[in-house]
């Protein structure tokens, strides 16, 4: 070989099938780390990552040839036991060496590696140390229902779907979420973030599988509450969250009665979320299924104007506040006298109470990088926009707008300025915004996870501009709570991992106004575990349980297949109105994506503990 | 019905069976190893591997189930190279001195080993260690242990304590004690269930018997043994001898052989413990206020340490009579040291229990009533006094049946019924209607407190007023009833509870049979002695009634408290 080379002044580089083995290895190793379950020890994992990064070096200097393998030595030592406090400090002082003497990243970027470890978990080092045991433990054993805050059964659910056993499907779901309809459409699925499934080729589509269960399930009642406690609850604000602990704390006989803002339930699900991604009818009817046990409601009740929270603690056994996050956040824009600048939540509440706006011919400017922002750009197209333009002062990439969204907006026609900042506001002689100035940026260095934009060396830009909506995020309207005595930490409602409220007994609360703006799901768990504890403190102790039989694996060989990923409405039509743009699955894919499932609550650690939460 | 071809056999079984249970259903047999039926199917050890055509991985029949048309082979060239390998290393990391282990000739391992013949392993050994106290009543090898999450299951599923879990992970992942707590800390009941569900020699009691022997050895002292009700139901299980030769007369005469001076029956005070027990019970229903009811029997002492740590506001409502083998103790070392005119610091007391709990009981500081030393001074458990049996090299099969001594050796049926759940329940009853009608009730008037259920309940008339029981065995059922009781959901005058399934029976210190529950069978046997008995009422023991009359007076005497009933808070 080296001769032939050598004979040729220059030769074409050609991959040997060696080559192409380990490429395809290290696609299948990206794909695993994205599958690495939850709870395994942190420094196994950096002595295992070492490993590698010792296998990529050259050879050619000290520090990373033979540093990075002696620095393996030392974590083996800890992790077997045979170490004291001294060899935290060797390989501290070892990684620092080498992070400061290496010649290349392969070696520096090791090092650096160790140094965050014994930084971000020094605590597992010395409990290692110290005591000869590890802090981690493998509790979440089945990726989907670990990921998902409300514990949804992700496998028993996908393999009814699998059967054909559709209203099955749906009533072993709202075992732990009540909401399947709105969630088949909008949650954003944290269960196939670390699928398993991924380690042979991709997650598993649980969101399209949801939509496909629940499009087909036709009416599904909810089940029989259980007889009457005489307790009463009192629910203030009816979104997602609400919704769950009226629904489920009505199932375990308490009296419900829901209090609501305005005019219409649903909460940002209604206010927050246009119709294109959750249709108004879906989600009402959801809401109609989840009231049918006798839950009472009160619309167009504010809590601390109609009615105050003391005169509810006294007609209520308890009380669950979850009023969301539905105040704008300003940005220092303007002279607050500009007309034509409106905020997300504005336009959102307004399409949410049936008041279509027309932009009729005109240009609309939004800033932010949120999904909040899409929704509001991609309104804005649907109400006749000339140009709609999202001004966004990172990267496209950075953008914290889930990438399918800013996909659609593209396509709808959006345009993406990224990487400019709004600096400043012209405006014609009535006090009309004209035009928006903004400062082109470069992207700059990562402090943390996240690069910092800066200025960049070029002159700012003018964009025309009739209507400028503002989308940088919501805050709570906790003030009216905080003067009753709730206590509020930055801005939300202080509530304990339980919801309950510290020193104020059979008050609760949970979702956005705790959490700041969150997901459905998140919101929807909040409720749950409210549910749950309000339940123990008016001293019940109802089970929530689902009689479905979840069927027994497949035993056929998992061969690697692609994932059904949900197909939209061609954007040229879907512009015209607000009908859903997300087409669901057919049979056939149905069918072939849920046999996909590796039903970890049946092969792996789920055969052994948390396979299968019953109830709850 | 779903019908499957297994190994060319053409079979049909209900749906939902496994592939495991179809096999053996039909005479094919699929080694396996930390398998348990309803216990622990999780395939964990990949040994019951079997190949199923059309398609290329292999799966486990423990947990999978039987499907329409499918067609098996559980011993194909691939299953057998896969079998083999995992048994390889799984020995890779066992310590497979088996010249030193007490499971040897009864592992589940080695079984598979054996069977399978493999006799080189190609990988190098890797064990890997632990400092586990020696001196606790429950020894866990880890050299030994493969893994196999029974331990862990056992204690979940039956025993709702959750002592053991998964620990540390990837390759260092282990089985410890849970929540990253030592053994001592931990809440241990000591039931000794993870040992007799272990397949291997991983999990023990701690090994008294050298200590036995040295007793033996010194001339001075006076070995005094008692036998607990339950022991005689198994102690031939592993020595090979028939459960109807293996009578307790004839571990009367292996004892003698071996030399211990006195052998005596724990149903003396068993008896004994009826007579404290069920006058207190009396004492406290009679009682205007403060009856303190349920009252919860005491004999127990993996429930005393289960209900000291899981429900120590309830210490209180616990007999305060002590454990038959804790008053045999007391009373060896006083009036039977009396009556043999020797200085009671000369007997050495052994006792013969079923259990691992019992060593921990007679080492409790304050069960030392006689004032010389522990009443107790050892404990051993039916599979020790099997292992010194077999050290002595007895002759099982020319044993002759022998009576115990008197007048400690002297039972009645109510005592002999101690070993199985239910038994001290029915024992008490059957004298508290003789001390409250003064007349002896039929001896099977009380038999529903018998049965197999985990949680039983029952109510008897006695004198115009209605009496409530309950019976509970393993403590995952003893849970559910203690947290009906505090919800008021149940309301019982009297409850008996026993750690262990099926009672002493079923005790953690009896012999291994891996994948069998024995307590019911050997219950049987205990029932079958209490209805052969002449005497069936504890309080017709005339030994008992002897010792009353000349030393303790009556139940519940000064004398009596001092000597047979305890503080268990204070333990």
């Amino acid at each position: 070989m080296k001769g032939e080379v050598l004979m040729s002044r220059l030769s074409i580089i050609t991959r040997d099938r060696a080559q192409q083995t380990i490429e395809i290895l290290y696609k299948d190793l990206e794909r695993r780390i994205v599958a690495s379950p939850p709870g395994l020890c942190p420094i196994d994992l950096t002595s295992s990552f070492l490993k590698m990064c010792h296998a990529q070096t050259c050879g050619k200097c000290v520090p990373c040839r033979v540093g990075l393998g002696q620095m393996i030595t030392l974590l083996e030592n800890v992790l077997d036991g045979k170490a004291d406090l001294t060899t935290i400090d060797l390989i501290e002082k070892t990684a620092r060496s080498i992070y400061y003497s290496a010649d290349c990243a392969i070696g520096y970027e090791a090092a650096n590696m160790v140094l965050k470890g014994i930084e971000g978990f020094r605590e597992d080092f010395e409990e290692h140390v110290l005591r000869g045991r590890c802090k981690s433990e493998l509790d979440q054993t089945v990726p989907c229902v670990s990921l998902c805050p409300a514990g949804v059964d992700v496998p028993g659910y996908v393999a009814l779907v699998s059967e054909g056993r559709y209203s099955d499907a749906v009533r072993l779901i709202r075992k732990d979420n009540p909401m399947p309809v709105v969630c088949a459409l909008i949650c954003e699925h944290p269960c196939e973030t670390r699928c398993r499934r991924n380690m042979i080729d991709d997650a598993i589509n649980i969101k399209g599988l949801k939509r496909f269960a629940v499009d087909h399930a036709g009416e599904v009642p909810v089940p029989k509450s259980a007889p009457s406690t005489g307790k009463k609850v009192a629910i203030i604000g009816a979104g997602p969250s609400g919704l769950s602990a009226a629904y489920y704390l009505s199932l375990m006989g308490h009296e419900v009665e829901i209090f609501e803002q305005r005019r219409h339930l649903g909460g940002m699900l209604r206010y927050g979320i246009p119709n294109y991604r959750l249709p108004r009818e879906t989600l009402q009817k959801e809401i109609d299924t989840m009231l049918s046990n006798g839950i009472k409601v009160h619309k167009e009740v504010s809590i601390g104007k109609d009615i105050s929270l003391e005169e509810l603690k006294s007609k209520f056994d308890a009380v669950y506040i979850s009023i969301g996050a539905h105040t704008d956040k300003k940005i220092n824009i303007g002279d607050g006298e500009t007309k034509g600048i409106i905020s997300a939540v504005e336009v959102l509440r307004k399409t949410g109470d049936h008041q279509p706006l027309n932009f009729e011919g005109k240009n609309i400017v939004v800033i932010g990088g949120g999904n909040v922002a899409m929704d509001v750009a991609r309104s804005s197209v649907r109400f006749g926009a000339k140009t709609v333009s999202v001004v966004y002062r990172r990267r496209k990439i950075d953008m914290t707008a889930l990438e399918d969204e800013v996909e659609g907006a593209i396509a709808e026609g959006c345009e993406i300025l990224d990487l400019h900042t709004p600096v400043k506001i012209e405006k014609d002689e009535n006090n009309n915004i004209k035009a928006l100035w903004i400062q082109p940026q470069i992207i700059g260095k990562i402090p943390y996870d996240r690069p910092v934009p800066v200025d960049a060396a070029i002159e700012p830009r003018r964009i025309e501009c009739d209507i400028l909506i503002t989308a940088v995020g919501q805050g709570v309207e906790s003030k009216d709570f905080e003067k009753d005595g709730i206590p509020v930490t930055q801005g939300v409602i202080d509530a304990l991992n339980w919801s309950g409220v510290k020193d104020v007994p059979g008050v609760y609360a949970g979702g956005d106004c705790v959490s700041g703006p969150a997901t459905v799901i998140m919101a929807i768990a909040a409720g749950k575990v409210a549910a749950a504890n309000i339940d123990e403190y008016l001293g019940f102790h109802h089970i929530i349980e689902s009689d479905v039989d979840v069927p027994e694996p497949v035993l056929w060989d998992r061969i690697a297949c692609g994932r059904v990923n949900l197909r939209e409405r061609d954007a040229l039509d879907r512009i015209e109105d607000f009908d859903l743009i997300e087409l669901g699955m057919t049979e056939e894919e149905a069918k072939q994506e849920s046999n996909r499932c590796l039903r970890c609550d049946h092969f792996g650690l789920g055969a052994l503990k948390g396979g299968r939460t019953v109830r709850w | 019905m779903v019908n499957l071809i297994i190994d060319n056999k053409e079979i049909s079984v209900p749906e939902h069976t496994t592939i495991l249970d179809a096999a053996v259903q039909n005479g094919i047999l699929i080694p396996n190893l930390c398998y348990l039926k309803d216990l622990n199917e999780i395939g964990a050890c990949r040994v019951c591997l079997v190949e199923v055509e059309g398609t290329s991985r292999l799966i486990t029949s423990c947990n999978n189930t039987v499907k329409e048309g499918i067609v098996i082979h559980t011993n194909s060239p691939k299953v057998r190279e896969a079998r083999q390998t995992n048994v390889e290393l799984i020995l890779s990391q066992h310590d497979a001195t088996c010249a030193v282990c007490v499971r040897s000739g009864n592992c589940g391992l080695q079984t598979v080993s054996n069977d399978l013949g493999i006799v080189d392993v190609p990988y190098e050994e890797k064990l890997t260690h632990d400092n586990w106290p020696k001196d606790f009543p429950l020894i866990r090898d880890e050299e030994k242990c493969i893994k196999c999450m029974r331990c862990i299951q056992v204690c979940d599923k039956i025993q709702d304590l959750n002592v053991w879990d998964i620990t540390n992970t990837g390759s260092r992942t282990n089985v410890n004690v849970s929540h990253n707590r030592t053994i001592d800390q931990s809440d241990c009941s000591l039931c000794g269930q993870c040992i007799t569900h272990c397949p291997v020699g991983a999990l023990r009691e701690r090994n008294d018997v050298d200590k036995a022997f040295d007793a033996l050895a010194q001339k001075d002292k006076i070995t005094v043994v008692q036998i607990a009700p339950a022991v005689r139901a198994a102690w031939g299980e592993n020595l090979g001898i028939d459960r109807e030769f293996a009578t307790v007369k004839r571990l009367v005469s292996a004892l003698r052989q071996m030399g211990f001076d006195f052998i005596f029956d724990t149903n003396f005070a068993a008896d004994l413990t009826i007579m404290e027990e069920g006058s207190e019970f009396l004492e406290r229903l009679g009682r205007a206020e403060d009856k303190n009811l349920p009252m919860f029997t005491s004999c127990c002492p993996g429930w005393v340490r289960f209900m000291k740590s899981q429900y120590p506001d309830m210490v209180d409502q616990l007999s305060t009579a002590k454990s038959p083998q804790q008053m045999f103790g007391a009373i060896s070392k006083t009036y039977y040291a009396d009556l043999l005119d020797v200085d009671p610091s000369r007997i050495f007391n052994i006792s013969i229990m079923p259990c691992t709990a019992k060593k921990y009981e007679a080492g409790v500081s304050v069960l030392s009533d006689a004032g010389v030393g522990q009443d107790v001074d050892l404990v051993l458990t039916t599979r020790e006094i099997s292992r010194m049996i077999r050290a002595e090299h007895i002759n099982l099969e020319l044993l002759e049946e022998e009576e115990f001594d008197m007048p400690l050796g002297a039972g009645t049926g109510a005592g002999v019924i101690f070993g199985a759940t239910g038994g001290v329940m029915e024992a008490a009853l059957r004298s508290a209607y003789y001390l409250v009608m003064g007349e002896n009730p039929d001896p099977d008037a009380f038999k529903e407190v018998r049965g197999r259920e985990g949680w039983r309940e029952a109510s008897f008339d006695l004198a115009g007023s209605k009496l409530r029981v309950a019976v509970a065995s393993g403590l995952g059922n003893t849970r559910k009833l203690m947290e009906s009781i505090r919800s008021g959901e149940s309301n019982y005058d009297f409850v008996e509870i026993m750690a262990c399934p099926g009672g002493c029976a079923g005790g953690g210190g009896q012999p291994i049979e891996d994948g069998k529950e024995l307590a019911e069978e050997r219950a049987e046997v205990l029932y079958g002695l209490d209805k052969v008995n002449n005497l069936r009422f504890s309080h017709e023991n005339p030994s008992v009634l002897k010792c009353y009359e000349d030393y303790l007076e009556k139940p519940l005497s000064h004398k009596s408290h001092k000597l047979l009933h305890t503080t268990q808070r204070d333990w």
